[in-house]
């Protein structure tokens, strides 16, 4: 680890001023902290957020949900309106990494982190993530857990995420707040394909700070869920995932909201999967014909082959089991 | 009968290697490779140098002085020496060595030592490169009778090719040394399995006498095998602490424990196996290679279940190393019986379905009368008993042999078996007792607890040889100074250490009833010596407790402040009998198909492995060998970039060992008996065997659900898509 500082803040304003400097933020400090272990990360100075008032979950007045960017995992997890409305956030959550990390680890923090990618995270090996024009040693590597969606041959490192992928299947909007004052971002443009600069992942301006998620309102009922695929039954990350979220009425799907974990360079939307749903009676042949179209455009490597075929099977098991069928 | 230190364990005060508080300790970090095969061109040492705190950095531009006297290794060829030369043989080798005075300064300073490389393309493929005989003599040619002859003509004949990926041992307690010296004296604190062959390596690495080096390892936090070794960091904490004048603490990173502590190797092996129509066994061919480093050539037991486990007439075995730019491996749970035990049971398994045998009723018509390799007739070999009693509590007897014949939902669920098999190994060992006036005792060997259990187990044998109660009896161990003891490996500490503890309790009881019947005070007197037992602190005739008096009484009576013995055990040079312990395992496994998982829904190990001390220890054995097996059948696989020998997963994140959730319901049940030709308190292994057998259990349970013959290992979800 190199040496650094560590200020602790306890509003927004003193963030945003330590953010100007050039401060990062740290809040749980369950992958920043792991990762400066491991000289991947090398910040000269640490700005200690976790007071900040970003800690509650609130109903939007349009019916949606906010929530807080330091909330932590288990807090969101377990809170009534999100298990409630949203139980693919809550099943996205409760998937991921462990119960200790769950209770440190925070929604902004999450969505900000970085690849399991072990070259990435291995600072003898080539990574244009960790030092740009020093090539992909995964492209030709070992890429067994690597992306088969949004590559590049610059980056094929997937997002880890598990409820990143939740958010983008229900379209959330990301709040920020900066020196510039408050704006928001379409969650499906807030972390970025890799293209030629893999080291640039989140659409964030220099100091600004995400203050919250927010779920739109979808029509009722609602259900949804979340299906991870992974070698172990927990503390694992995923090989494919699906988040689902169908509203049904008249026994007709109205609205459908699928994305993809474990494939992408990021949680990858489903948009052609969500448009054979639309307007279609729940089945099995359903299902299969939509989710035939989950592995559109993959570009799979030598190793991670099996994951194309492994996605649309994701895909179509989700979808029965949220949408029902024989 | 819980873990006597059980208690300094959950609450903290068990002193691990790194525990150790020792006054003036400086911290070292090592400086690993980050190529696999080449020369170091140079080294900068300025910025680490140049950092507040730094005490010094030593490489082989140091050409620091290390005797290395010869030091028989555990494997043919050259140690790997440390500091003494430019030439880079694996990825993580130790290349130089940072000391500061804080541990988090040595970390960043180590950071900051960029060496240069003229680099080579390495080797590291074992499917790749070209092999060679195994080392003789641990790797022999073997046949008896004529095996091609007998594959040509059998009724059936089946060739297979078996591939198993590598795996480390990943203890929890990474590996760490304290090395501190005293004018020419060493003290090291040090994980070891083996406290004598620290001392006497250190001793040949340094160039002083035996007597001059001390190792204490009273805590081990696991460590299956890979602390059975003398590796580079605990020289290159001794010679930090010698060349700066200061102890010196060392512990590996986790991401360091893949470089140079050792690890199972990779195999690929091909088994040929001819039979008769009603399953008898008539020919087996075994061809297997496995990785080593150009260095040392590894060896291990990998060749003895191929030549006694079943009746077969014509066998024949071909081992081969194939030399790689990686670091030696080292025997690790179970070493080549495991690997060889997942080859020959799920060939059995494959006969069987071939022959719609059951798989248990084939292994029993091959069950051999006496060792088909040696003719020795069995100490004990109660395998179909296990069998009987394992498929009773199993549900064996339930079962639809078809493949794909049960389904729950989306999950097809199967069932099978294995058989587990591990040899007696046993060694030499002394002891050394104390009974204090108080009416306490204290015993010591330097024998080792590497989670295992050892204080306890060896407790239990000191007060019941001495008629102590547990409390009154203290086991200490894990110090070179001790009576010596092998070392901690090859389960073989229960029979070996246990029969020394007992020797030497037997005499220091028979100290103390000599004592007594001659005594005209005491109410033994004149009591034939053989008429006389030891029960609850007391000395008393035997079938009348009444008669007798207390160790308290007699020592104090006779101004005695304590008594004292020391005694030993070693084997018979050459037993008449052929000594393993045996194991029948089974598995339930369910598979969903269509997303290419596994999961294990349950387990059962039914055990002969002769008298059990401690139920409790040896149900903890049996779990853990259990989820071992389950790690090497469904997750663990170090994974090495060939292009470059880099380990792209070191570290616990993306090398997967069983969490809770992938281990349910495991259960285990000893048989009860005792084998007391293998060794005077009756035990056979029992820490190697519970973990053989179980992959090969699970491998064929996966057969049973789904159809598909898996053979590599791991089994992950890309195979069963």
């Amino acid at each position: 680890m190199h040496p650094f500082s560590y200020t602790r803040v306890s509003d927004t304003r003193a963030a945003l001023d330590a953010g100007r400097r050039g401060g990062r933020y740290i809040a749980g400090g369950t992958t920043l902290v792991d990762l400066m272990r491991e000289t991947v990360e090398r910040p000269r100075a640490l700005v200690d957020i976790s007071a900040l008032p970003l800690r509650e979950v609130t109903v939007t007045r349009r019916g949606g949900l906010r929530i807080g960017a330091l909330v932590r995992m288990a807090e969101a997890a377990a809170h009534p309106r999100v298990r409630a409305l949203y139980p693919v956030i809550s099943q996205a959550l409760e998937l991921s990494a462990s119960a200790q990390l769950r209770n440190m680890a925070t929604i902004g923090g999450n969505i900000m982190q970085r690849t399991r990618c072990s070259y990435f995270r291995d600072v003898t090996a080539a990574c244009n993530k960790r030092e740009p024009g020093t090539g992909c040693a995964a492209l030709h590597g070992v890429n067994r857990t690597h992306a088969i969606l949004g590559t590049s041959d610059d980056c094929v490192a997937t997002h880890p995420s598990d409820v990143a992928v939740a958010f983008a299947a229900l379209e959330a909007t990301v709040h920020l707040l900066g020196p510039a004052g408050e704006r928001t971002v379409p969650f499906a443009d807030f972390l970025l394909e890799p293209g030629s600069t893999p080291s640039r992942e989140q659409a964030l301006r220099p100091g600004e700070l995400i203050t919250a998620v927010e779920i739109p309102a979808l029509p009722r009922p609602l259900k949804s869920g979340y299906l991870k695929v992974r070698d172990r039954q927990s503390y694992e990350f995923a090989l494919t995932s699906a988040a689902v979220a169908l509203h049904i009425r008249g026994g007709v799907i109205r609205e459908a909201k699928v994305a993809a974990g474990g494939v992408g360079t990021v949680p990858w939307k489903l948009p052609a999967v969500e448009g054979r749903l639309i307007g279609q009676r729940p089945s099995d042949a359903l299902w299969t014909t939509a989710a035939e179209r989950a592995a559109d455009g993959a570009r799979p490597l030598p190793h991670n082959r099996f994951k194309v075929e492994l996605l649309r099977r994701t895909v179509e098991r989700q979808l029965r089991v949220i949408g029902g069928g024989k | 009968m819980s873990r006597v230190d059980g208690r300094l364990k959950v609450t903290g005060q068990a002193k691990y290697a790194a525990d150790h508080d020792i006054d003036g300790v400086v911290h070292a970090v090592v400086v690993d490779s980050s190529v696999a095969r080449g020369r170091i061109t140079g080294i900068d040492t300025r910025a680490a140098d140049a950092l507040h705190g730094v005490l010094g950095v030593i490489s082989h531009l140091d050409r620091p002085s290390l005797a290395y006297r010869d030091n028989p290794g555990p494997f043919p060829g050259r140690r790997l020496r440390v500091f003494q030369d430019d030439a880079v043989r694996f990825m993580g080798q130790p290349v130089a060595v940072v000391v500061a005075t804080t541990l988090e300064t040595a970390q960043h300073a180590a950071d900051l030592v960029k060496v240069s490389y003229a680099a080579e393309t390495p080797s590291t493929d074992l499917t790749r490169s070209p092999a060679v005989d195994g080392p003789a003599p641990f790797a022999r040619p073997y046949t008896r009778g004529d095996a091609q002859e007998a594959l040509g003509s059998a009724d059936v004949r089946m060739d297979m090719t078996y591939r198993l990926s590598r795996n480390h041992h990943n203890p929890m307690e990474t590996q760490a040394t304290i090395a501190r010296w005293d004018g020419g004296r060493l003290t090291v604190w040090d994980k070891t399995q083996h406290v004598l062959g620290t001392r006497n390596e250190l001793a040949a690495v340094f160039g002083i006498p035996q007597e001059n080096v001390r190792v204490l390892s009273p805590f081990v936090g696991g460590a299956f095998g890979n602390a059975l070794r003398t590796w580079p960091h605990v020289t290159i904490a001794a010679l930090a602490a010698r060349e700066l004048g200061r102890p010196v603490k060392l512990a590996l990173t986790r991401r360091q424990m893949y470089f140079t502590v050792g690890y199972r190797p990779a195999y690929e092996y091909k088994l040929s196996l001819g039979s008769t129509r009603r399953g008898r066994l008539t020919a087996m061919t075994h061809e297997m290679k496995y990785e080593t480093s150009r260095y040392e050539q590894f060896w291990e037991a990998n060749q003895a279940l191929g030549q006694m486990l079943y009746a077969v007439p014509n066998v024949s075995q071909h081992v081969q190393t194939v030399p790689l730019d990686v670091s030696t491996p080292m025997w690790m749970r179970g070493p080549g019986y495991g690997s060889a035990a997942f080859v020959i049971e799920t060939a059995m398994d494959e006969l069987a379905h071939e022959l719609g045998i059951d798989p248990i009723e084939l292994r029993l018509r091959n069950e051999p009368g006496e060792d088909p390799s040696t003719q020795q007739p069995f100490s004990t070999r109660r395998l179909r008993e296990c069998f009987r009693v394992g498929a009773r509590a199993f549900g064996w007897h339930r079962r639809d042999p078809r493949p794909r014949s049960t389904r729950d939902g989306d999950w097809l669920i199967g069932t099978g078996v294995a058989t587990g098999c591990y040899d007696v190994f046993l060694g030499q060992a002394e002891a050394h007792a104390r009974l204090d006036a108080d009416g306490t005792a204290v015993v010591q060997s330097a024998t080792h607890d590497t989670g295992t259990g050892t204080y306890t187990s060896m407790t239990q044998v000191a007060a019941d040889a001495l008629g102590l109660p547990m409390r009154q009896v203290t086991f200490r161990l894990g110090d070179s100074a001790m009576p010596p003891a092998p070392p901690q490996g090859a389960s073989q500490t229960m029979a070996t250490v246990g029969s020394a503890v007992q020797d030497t309790c037997d005499k220091l009881r028979q100290q103390a009833i000599t004592l007594a019947v001659e005594d005209e005070r005491s109410p033994l007197h004149g009591v034939d010596a053989d008429d006389v037992v030891a029960g609850g602190g007391r000395l008393h005739v035997k079938g009348a407790p009444a008669r007798g008096e207390t160790y308290r009484r007699l020592l104090a009576r006779n101004h005695r402040t304590h008594l004292e013995a020391r005694g030993s055990w070693a084997p018979e040079e050459n037993s008449r009998f052929s000594m393993y312990g045996y194991a029948a395992m089974f598995a339930e496994v369910a598979v969903d198909a269509r997303l290419g998982l596994v999961r294990v829904r349950r387990m059962l190990g039914v055990y002969d492995a002769g008298r059990i001390i401690s139920p409790k220890l040896a149900e903890s054995q049996a779990v853990g060998g259990m989820v071992g097996g389950i790690g090497a059948a469904l997750l663990e696989h170090t994974v090495t970039d060939h292009r470059d020998g880099r380990i792209v997963n070191a570290n616990l994140a993306d090398y997967l060992v069983p969490v809770n959730a992938d281990i349910p319901d495991l259960k285990a049940v000893y048989l009860d008996g005792e084998d007391y030709k293998a060794d005077p308190i009756g035990v056979k292994s029992l820490g190697e065997l519970v973990q053989i057998g179980v992959a090969p259990a699970l491998a064929n349970a996966v057969f049973h659900a789904t159809g598909r013959r898996v053979r590599n290992l791991p089994i992950t979800a890309e195979a069963l898509l």
